[in-house]
This record gives C-alpha cells, structure tokens and sequence, in this order.
C-alpha cells in the first residue's frame, strides 16, 4: 500500500497545526459556527445529534494493522470504545469533543491517515473493489489509479470548493462489487481489442432525492490520459453546476438535464485542451506510485485443499471466503453484521483482534468494504481455521455475507441530525427475524439496505429490498422498494406501495421474501425473480 | 410550551436552556415563551452553544419536560439502539418516553 513521502507527511502535519489553531480560536469565541463550519468541515468534523462526529478516510478501503490499532486508539482514548465503518470505506466516531478533535487528527497523521475531504464540496474518499489486489477475476489491481487519482485531487485549490461533494469509485473486473454506476465518476479498467489497458468511463450516478444510475460516457480511455479525462469532466460541472438550488447541485444532475450525448461532447472537447497541458503523470511517476502496491512475496506450491469436517467452519468457509489470485489463498470476509447488531459498528478491542490476524495472516493488509464489513485479502487457506477461531471468540465469524441478514444500514435518527426516522433498529428486527443460518442460506444473496431519510446513504436506491425511513406527521413511517442493484446490472429499486410503521416493515420484508420463495426457479435470486415476474406479485403479496 | 436546545461548543452534547444556563436534563427545560429569539441571539453570540433553536414542549403524564417530536427527544436522551451509551443508562424506562 501506499506510503507517504515527505511532502505528504509535511502536508498532513502542517493541515494538523493549522486546525488546532482554528478549534482553539473558535472555543475562545473569536469565531462563531458560521465562520467555524466550513473549517472543521474540510476536516470531517460533523455536529451530529448527540455530539461531534469525526470521519476518517480509509483511501480505496485498504489499512495496515498500524493503523487499525491506530484507529482502536482513537475509539478507546477519544470516544466510547467503538467505531463505525460506512458505505464509503469510511471510519466514523460519534462521540469527539471539539478541544480534542486536533489531538485525533495528530494521532491520525502518525499512521499516514487523515480526515481531510471527508466531508465538504470536495472529491471525497475514493472507493475500489474491496478485493482489489486479490481478487481471482480481476484484470489488474485497480489501486494503483485510485492513488494517483487522490494525490492529483487532494488539496488541488480547483477542487476544493466544487458545486458538490464528488465521488469516485474505480474496480477492474466485470463482477462489479463496489456500486459503480451509483458514483458520480466511475473507472471500470479493461483491455481493448489491441490488448491495451485502459478505463471504460461512467459519469453522472448518485443516490439521494434524486437517484440517477451513470452514463457511460468512453468505452476506452487510455489510462495514462485519466487526469486530463477527469478535470475536463470536473470543469464541464463547475463551469455548468446548478448553483441556485443546493438539491440541483450534484453532477448527475447536470449529465441528465444535458443528456449523455451532450454531456460526453463537451467533455470530449474540454479533454483535448487538457491533453495538450500534459498535466497527466509521466509513466515513471506511475511506476513509482504503482510499485507500492506490487503483490506480496505468495508462498509458491500450497496446497488448495480445506478440512472441512467442522460444520460451523464449512458454513462459514461457504459463504465468507472468496477465490484468491494466488493459488493457496483465499480472500476471508469479516461480517460486522452479527444478529441484532449495529451493522458496520466494532469494537476497539475487535479492531485490535482483526490487526493482529491482518499482520499474522494477511501481509498486513485489511479492506473496508461498501458494504460495512471488513476483509482479510490474503490468507493462506492452510490458516483459514485458525482465523476463523479466533473470529468467533471475538463475535465477528457470522457467516452472512449478501445474506438477509447483511444489510447496509445508516445511522439514521439515533445518530444523524439529518435523518427522518431509525434505520438501526430496522435492520436488527429484520436480522432477529431472519436469524436461522439455514434459512438465510436457503434464500441466498438478497441485499436489504436502508435509509433513515431521502439522503440514502443506506443505498435504499440499490436495495433488492430497501427501505426508506420518512416522517409522516411526527411519527416513523418507513417505505418497502424493490428491485435494486448495484451491482454490474444496475437498477433503481421502486417503491412498492404505502408506507409501514416498525413492526409492519419487518412483517412487510417477510412477506416479500415468502412470496420471492414461493415463485423462484431453481438457484434464482431474489433479485433475478424479481426482474422475471415484476412488482405486481410482490405488491399483491405485501399488500394483499 | 417552547423549548430551547443546542449543542454545547465544547462537547457537542445537547443542552436545554433553564432560564438562567444551560443543562443536559431535558427536564431541566423551562418555557421560554417570547424570550426564545432573544435567548438564541445572545447564547449564540456568546459562543457558548452551537445553532440554539427552539422547539415544540410538552409534559409527560409525571410531569416531566419532553420534547414534543420524537428527533428531538432521540436527541435529548441519546441513541435509543445502545442503552448503555444513553444519557440515562441506568433507567430502564428511559427510552419508553422516546418513542
């Protein structure tokens, strides 16, 4: 993984020093919140409902253990003793006092992480395949461009006061496992007919009140062109940007009030100006940036046979253990979703188990995953077992991966001032529900994510289920969608009906789920019966 | 009745106006009535709270001060799905007035 250089490390330091400043002048009242805001916002500082609440980027999703013992630190000596990983490969605390906040950013910079860009209208966190570098279909390993990509984007003056927040998602597989076409700028990297690597483009995706699925808008994209490619896309915005209605602001919106053609058009003719600027990095400084990601020293000639005789261990290998590259590998998904949990919430002393397996049984390596869990990516399958132990002493070896019971879920009202309505309570009930292993892996992949308001940043939009929590006159009321996807065949999910209270969209999903058991053919997903027969049967069941 | 919340600048933590300072019991809310604007502009200006605003009150049947939707009272007591990190942990009845 990447290293900070010197530059790097005197940017982040000197970023550090600047805001201790700022918190000192504005708890000594020489600033108030309208002057204050923007500045602690730039450094991922939110005010939540109950207190501060810190964002911390995790670049393409991948840590070292230093820094997940980093990041255990800073949830034992500055908050309550949990963090919580989100949809963005994202680490948030809830609980950061204001005097402190410049304290955790130094103890950030000592492990090369910060929290800048985590929050404002800036290029946020960009997120990968969270089994990128290990994956067995992958074309090459995608990090290396997200690097390059967030070195030219962080602290770029152009980009930071965007229309927007802006975000960018780069995979290198056909298997689409990280929402791609939900970004507002997408690189999904291939090989042309001449077997030159190179990106396939999207642009204009995004969730929120206004859910749009990206165009793509280049079947092939020299990669050494990428930087040139994503400030002409990134000045078409600024230049065009809705700037007189913050909910009108976002990209995708300009893309589809432009249309795809048009969209693509002025791009094209922004792209060679900026070609001929050569702002694009010289092959040698790719070399440079790409050699940090070079595969680890794979042992040679393992062996890929598994003792499987242990049931639990044999459920557990069947549903969170994923092909590696390298024979003798596997790729081990940890489950943050364990029954009536908060989904995506660990403690510091499960952080410090998970970086102790990481530097014994990965290469150090640790992935955040979209979907709030986590991953080991390079574990010998000869340890698998004795990982799987020490997972379930620690009551993170849940085998549920896309299962039922695996649900995005935001924080909703019991955290975010922003919210409608609690969208952790939901999914616990609909977790306690469908707890039996047996009948989770009888029904198979089914992804339920869930929103606490419009903003969906429980990815309600890419539900096969989602659900929408709305305040309807004072009260929770929360609506059943169907039919989404984020996965290589994206697809907006539709709102079923009329809304639910608590207990009825719990007895809602179970009954969607019954009806999807009742019509299905032989090893269909819920998602693909879903698509085969339509809302109506599922209406007529949900609603009678 | 009206109510005034914010959050403190130091903590983050919600906090009531009770006529004379500031408290993390919502029962320690009184009815600011008029004087609401009043005391949002010149708490505000002090920089003691972030965004003071005031909301809709009510008493409970004990008569207690309570928020009089349901954010707000997530608010006033803490997240209703991690009892031990409530502003109440020991109340076991704490998170029925919430919802």
């Amino acid at each position: 993984m990447y290293k900070y250089d010197q530059y790097d490390q005197a940017m982040v330091d000197a970023r550090v020093e600047e805001f201790r400043d700022q918190v000192r002048r504005r708890i000594a009242g020489k600033m108030d919140d309208d002057q204050f805001k923007p500045l602690r916002l730039k450094n991922g500082l939110y005010l939540q409902l109950h207190a501060y609440m810190l964002r911390v980027a995790i670049p393409y999703g991948t840590l070292n253990s230093r820094q997940m013992r980093a990041l255990a630190d800073i949830a034992r000596k500055y908050d309550r003793g949990y963090g919580h990983f989100t949809t963005r490969q994202n680490i948030q605390y809830n609980w950061i006092k204001l005097a402190e906040a410049p304290d955790i950013l130094a103890d950030l910079a000592k492990v090369e992480m910060h929290a800048i860009q985590t929050s404002g209208e800036s290029i946020r966190n960009i997120s990968a395949d969270q089994y990128a570098g290990a994956a067995a279909d992958e074309l090459i390993d995608p990090r290396p461009w997200c690097e390059v990509i967030r070195q030219m984007t962080t602290f770029m003056p152009e980009f930071s006061y965007l229309p927007r927040k802006f975000k960018i998602c780069v995979i290198a597989s056909k298997e689409d496992r990280a929402a791609l076409r939900w970004h507002d700028f997408a690189l999904r990297i291939v090989k042309n007919a001449g077997s030159e690597i190179g990106f396939e483009v999207y642009a204009g995706g995004g969730m929120g009140r206004t859910p749009f699925i990206a165009y793509k808008i280049r079947d092939f994209l020299p990669t050494g062109q990428i930087l040139s490619y994503l400030q002409a896309v990134l000045r078409v915005w600024n230049r065009n940007a809705r700037r007189d209605n913050i909910h009108k602001q976002r990209m995708k919106i300009l893309v589809h009030d432009l249309g795809q053609e048009e969209f693509t058009r002025q791009v094209e003719a922004e792209f060679e100006h900026f070609l001929s600027l050569g702002q694009d990095f010289p092959q040698a400084e790719y070399d440079r940036v790409a050699a940090y990601f070079d595969p680890p020293p794979f042992e040679q000639g393992l062996s890929d046979e598994l003792d499987l005789s242990d049931p639990a261990f044999a459920r557990w290998v069947r549903h969170q253990v994923i092909a590696h590259k390298a024979p003798g590998y596997a790729i081990a998904n940890i489950s943050l979703k364990p029954a009536g949990g908060i989904p995506g919430d660990i403690s510091a002393e499960q952080m410090d188990l998970v970086a102790d397996l990481a530097e014994t049984y990965s290469f150090d390596e640790l992935r955040a995953t979209h979907a709030q869990n986590l991953v080991l990516p390079h574990v010998r399958k000869a340890d698998l077992y004795a990982v799987w132990q020490a997972l379930v002493e620690a009551g993170l070896a849940d085998s549920n991966l896309d299962l039922v019971t695996d649900i995005i879920a935001c924080p909703g009202l019991d955290y975010c001032s922003l919210a409608n309505a609690r969208s952790i309570p939901i999914a616990q009930k609909i977790a306690e529900r469908f707890a039996d292993a047996e009948r989770q892996a009888d029904l198979g992949e089914l992804k339920i994510k869930i929103s606490g308001c419009i903003n969906a940043c429980g990815h309600h939009h890419a539900g096969n289920i989602g659900i929408l929590g709305v305040d309807r006159k004072g009260s929770e009321s929360y609506q059943l969608l169907l039919g989404g996807s984020g996965d290589e065949n994206t697809t907006q999910a539709k709102i079923a009906g009329p809304g639910f209270d608590e207990d009825g969209i719990v007895d809602a999903v179970e009954r969607t789920v019954e009806h999807y058991r009742a019509v299905r053919e032989p090893d269909e997903r819920f998602i693909d019966t879903y698509r085969r027969v339509g809302m109506d049967g599922f209406k007529e069941a949900i609603y009678g | 009745m009206k109510i005034v919340t914010g959050n403190d600048l130091k903590t983050g933590a919600v906090t009531w106006w009770t006529g004379y300072d500031w408290s993390i019991h919502v029962e320690d809310a009184v009815d600011a009535g008029d004087e609401a604007d009043a005391i949002m502009a010149r708490e505000a200006a002090a920089c003691r709270v972030n965004n003071p605003y005031a909301i809709d009150g009510e008493r409970d049947a004990d008569g207690k001060v309570r928020p009089a939707h349901i954010k707000d009272r997530v608010r006033a007591l803490g997240p209703t799905v991690r009892p031990d990190l409530t502003l109440k942990p020991a109340d076991p009845e704490a998170r029925d007035w919430v919802i």
